[in-house]
């Protein structure tokens, strides 16, 4: 028996999961226009491949990787690409990117779809297909699959905690189709040479667990189990999780494998084992629909489709006054339903006023302490919130702003109802503005010294070339004058002290004025060059000779 | 738009001043018992005094009334003066004390929150040292006659002769102090009439009733162990080991437990949020100190019992023990804040 360990604080909101745990996973219907955004991951963009009137089959590559953290996009379905434009994402900000709208031909024509032998691809032709079929993390962070499949590990974790309240999207995904779930598991498990791979459900989905134990025999080289982890948000945090499990905490700024560990959800290993071992890209994923709705459940909904063509499927009720992509304790309100499913989408939750009543008014923070035994990173929201508040920025770092999760433990227990997530939000993005600003500053302040510097330059080197110049019209002036002397003294007899006149000759007389050019063209060239040393010298310090 | 999280646990400031409330009730009914109703009078003089001052001051700040004038917070405070007050103190003192705690102490800093000393316990220390004789004056153990007690608390006729009696500390007090009397602790707890089996006689029954109450909040989650458990052992510890070295000069453990306002103060006094620590080691330390503080006063100080100063002087330390026993945050080294 495995030991688990705790992690501090965490809540227990309702569960709500028997409202659409119940009943089998069903396939969405083809919505009539398919909104594909080209931006699939966290971290990276793809490059478009199509251009409106293309037709295109379904698993067709409609957008290349840009970068190493980007992701391949997929036609979800066959049929007609009829623009390429910028629309509204699923995001807090509804900030809007561009998609391709695909128009369905009916027929579901899949590409030519090859399977790869797991047990004999080495492990850059498993990655590059895990990459190349658009899969990222799908429990909702949307990170790339493939650039956390990179790291050499012990303990691979395999996350079906679904600690959110509301969701069983995974919990379903476990229950029916624990084998290819434990497949992809083993394919992540043999890339990232992992010893163990270990199963983290929390205990009240006791029926995936046993779906997957079922389907689960001695993986490759590895020891599999899974383990029944205690309910109590957030145990489905990656950290949370791990730290459950193995006991391991990963602080702030650091990852997974960095302590030999690393984590997937279980729908992502469910979506590396179509790749693999059928070759089909990441085209659609379970969603729950859940909350106000008169049928609730999950379906397997096609990436791209429109939230507004998904919701009737649930029959959500009249007084439903907003939608959630996630869950109640981390979703955010969609800002607009004709934004599409995305691979991040696990679940829509529709909320009226009688489910999800608006929140009291704030009150003061009485320092209760209810938010420091609830916050499972061990902060002190209240602290947080004080320095957030205030806009004591630094402060507010001093504390480990960073480190918070944003799982609302606090604001879910505070007895003053303020929402401290909001506040911690807000410090963040302050922060990072002004590291952004600051790095710009920077940027524009070195851009603006180099300036300088050039044309400090360019003026001595202009000054050493003229000075130059001078100097040899000097030296050529002067060969011309001697030559001249010579062929006079060669001419007339030798006057006494002709030695003494030279000299004279060159303070007055005909010779007088190119002399004192090439006297003033040499100091401004010693000037010059001075300059230019100086100027040198931002890099290295000049020596004495040369300053002399 | 809301954000999230978009499920609250039911929880208010109101639930947690009512609960607070309802756990002084076995105290209260314990007061009543043994010395009458003149605490009912005095607490409900508090409450309405309390209640007004609160509105006025919100009116005058510009806060919404109704909202924070049903918090409860000001109940708290209120119940707090007229408990830690003498049941007979005049009308006036109970009103003034009332007054400055939820006037000055607390909104003059800035209400609900904000105040960096507990009201009550300013309140107290403001009267004890303007008014001593008149916080001295205590009722005679088991003295429970309405009548004269209403006369005391409202004619201004002191003459109470009858009434009052010396609290258990005051009295150990001045019998160990004068070197007159050579008496012994023991003499003194076997003679005199004010003291009861373990503390001042009828008050170890409050205590017992303030114990069972805060051992309610804490089983509700209002309040924590660590205050209350620092508080108490650290009182028992000292009072045992300076009464096992010199029985003659320090009286025990039980006696310091159960008399005075250590009881109320570990469970309802030192565990004021707004004043005091909020990490558990800051916590521990500031109960501790408090008990610390409060034996000193009570064996050595002017005053007979410490309890109040002792708070307000942790009080004043509440932001460097916070800020010097923050706990490790998940997957950090132990290391104290800004020196990782």
């Amino acid at each position: 028996m495995l030991e688990l360990f705790r992690f501090k604080g965490g809540v227990k909101p309702a569960s709500h999961k028997q409202e659409s745990s119940g009943a089998a996973i069903q396939a969405a219907p083809l919505p009539p226009l398919l909104v594909v955004p080209f931006r699939q991951s966290a971290t990276g963009a793809a490059a478009i491949q199509v251009q409106a009137g293309d037709t295109v089959l379904k698993g067709q590559v409609i957008g290349t990787a840009e970068g190493p953290f980007g992701t391949v996009v997929h036609a979800p379905t066959s049929g007609t690409v009829r623009a390429i434009e910028a629309r509204p994402l699923p995001h807090p900000s509804g900030l809007a990117a561009p998609c391709a709208i695909i128009e369905p031909d009916g027929e579901e024509r899949w590409i030519e779809r090859t399977s790869l032998d797991p047990f004999t691809a080495d492990a850059a032709t498993l990655r590059e297909r895990i990459r190349d079929a658009g899969i990222v993390g799908l429990g909702g962070a949307a990170f790339p699959s493939h650039v956390k499949a990179r790291a050499a590990i012990e303990t691979l974790v395999i996350n079906g905690a679904e600690c959110e309240p509301w969701i069983t999207c995974d919990d379903r995904l476990m229950r029916e189709r624990a084998a290819d779930v434990v497949a992809g598991a083993r394919i992540l498990g043999r890339l990232m040479g992992a010893k163990r791979i270990l199963f983290g459900i929390e205990d009240n989905k006791p029926e995936a667990a046993d779906a997957l134990r079922a389907v689960l025999t001695e993986c490759e080289g590895a020891s599999c189990q899974v383990v029944a982890v205690p309910t109590l948000y957030p145990a489905g945090g990656e950290k949370q999780l791990i730290r459950v499990l193995t006991g391991i905490e990963i602080p702030y700024g650091k990852l997974g494998p960095d302590f030999g560990v690393q984590c997937f959800n279980v729908g992502t290993a469910y979506a590396v084992a179509r790749a693999v071992l059928h070759g089909e890209p990441l085209v659609s994923r379970i969603v729950t629909l859940a909350g106000n709705y008169g049928q609730p459940g999950n379906f397997e909904v096609l990436i791209g489709t429109p939230m507004d063509a998904l919701l009737p499927l649930g029959q959500p009720g009249v007084d439903t006054d907003r939608i959630v992509m996630g869950g109640p304790m981390m979703g955010f309100p969609v800002p607009d339903l004709g934004v599409p499913v995305v691979k991040a989408t696990n679940c829509l939750l529709a909320m009226s006023p009688a489910l999800f009543p608006p929140p009291p008014p704030e009150m003061p923070c009485i320092r209760c302490g209810a938010c420091t035994r609830a916050c499972p990173m061990v902060l002190q929201p209240h602290e947080l919130y004080w320095y957030s508040k205030s806009k004591n920025f630094g402060k507010s770092q001093e504390y480990h702003l960073f480190d918070c999760i944003e799982c609302g433990c606090c604001a879910f227990v505070c007895p003053s109802r303020i929402p401290l997530v909001d506040y911690y939000r807000f410090a963040k993005s302050e922060i990072r503005a002004r590291e952004r600003e600051k790095a710009a500053a920077d940027t524009a302040r070195d851009r603006y010294e180099f300036r300088q510097f050039r044309e400090e330059r360019e003026k001595a080197e202009k000054a050493a070339r003229l000075a130059a110049k001078a100097a040899e019209t000097k030296a050529k002036l002067a060969q011309e004058e001697a030559a001249k002397s010579a062929d006079a003294a060669s001419a007339e007899p030798v006057k006494v002290g002709a030695g003494e006149t030279a000299p004279q000759a060159g303070k007055a007389g005909t010779s007088s004025a190119p002399d004192k050019a090439a006297l003033i063209a040499a100091a401004q060239a010693r000037a010059a060059a001075k300059k230019a040393a100086a100027a040198e010298a931002a890099d290295a310090a000049p020596s004495k000779e040369e300053n002399a | 738009m809301h954000t999230s999280p978009h499920v609250l646990q039911p929880a208010s400031v109101r639930s947690v001043m009512f609960r607070v409330l309802l756990a002084l009730i076995p105290g209260i009914a314990a007061y009543v018992w043994f010395f009458g109703a003149a605490i009912l009078v005095q607490l409900a003089l508090a409450s309405v005094t309390a209640l007004a001052a609160e509105a006025l001051m919100l009116r005058l700040r510009d806060k919404p009334v109704m909202l924070f004038l049903t918090d409860g917070s000001a109940l708290v405070t209120a119940w707090l003066v007229a408990l830690t007050f003498p049941p007979i103190a005049p009308w006036w003192l109970t009103v003034t004390g009332v007054l400055i705690a939820i006037i000055v102490v607390k909104h003059l800093y800035g209400g609900l929150g904000q105040n960096p000393f507990n009201p009550a316990m300013v309140a107290f220390c403001t009267m004890i040292v303007a008014y001593p004789q008149l916080m001295s004056q205590w009722p005679r153990a088991e003295f429970n006659a309405l009548g004269p007690m209403l006369h005391a608390i409202f004619s201004g006729d002191r003459q109470l002769d009858a009434l009052v009696m010396a609290t258990p500390l005051d009295a150990l007090r001045t019998v160990l102090r004068d070197p007159e009397q050579r008496a012994t602790i023991a003499g003194i707890l076997g003679s005199h009439a004010s003291f009861g089996n373990i503390g001042g006689r009828g008050w170890e029954w409050i205590a017992a009733g303030y114990l069972l109450g805060g051992l309610w909040l804490i089983q509700q989650r209002i309040i924590t162990w660590h205050v209350p458990v620092a508080f108490l052992v650290t009182l028992m510890v000292i009072a045992t080991g300076f009464s096992m070295a010199n029985p003659e000069r320090f009286v025990g453990a039980n006696f310091h437990l159960f008399t005075g306002g250590a009881m109320l103060g570990a469970f309802f006094i030192a565990t004021d949020p707004v004043s005091g620590c909020t990490t558990p080691l800051g916590k521990l330390i500031f109960a501790a100190g408090a008990a610390l503080l409060t034996w000193i006063i009570r064996s050595f100080g002017a005053y007979p019992d410490g309890m109040a100063f002792a708070i307000l002087l942790m009080n004043l330390l509440v932001p460097l023990i916070d800020m010097n026993t923050q706990p490790k945050v998940f997957g950090h080294s132990g290391k104290p804040r800004g020196k990782e």
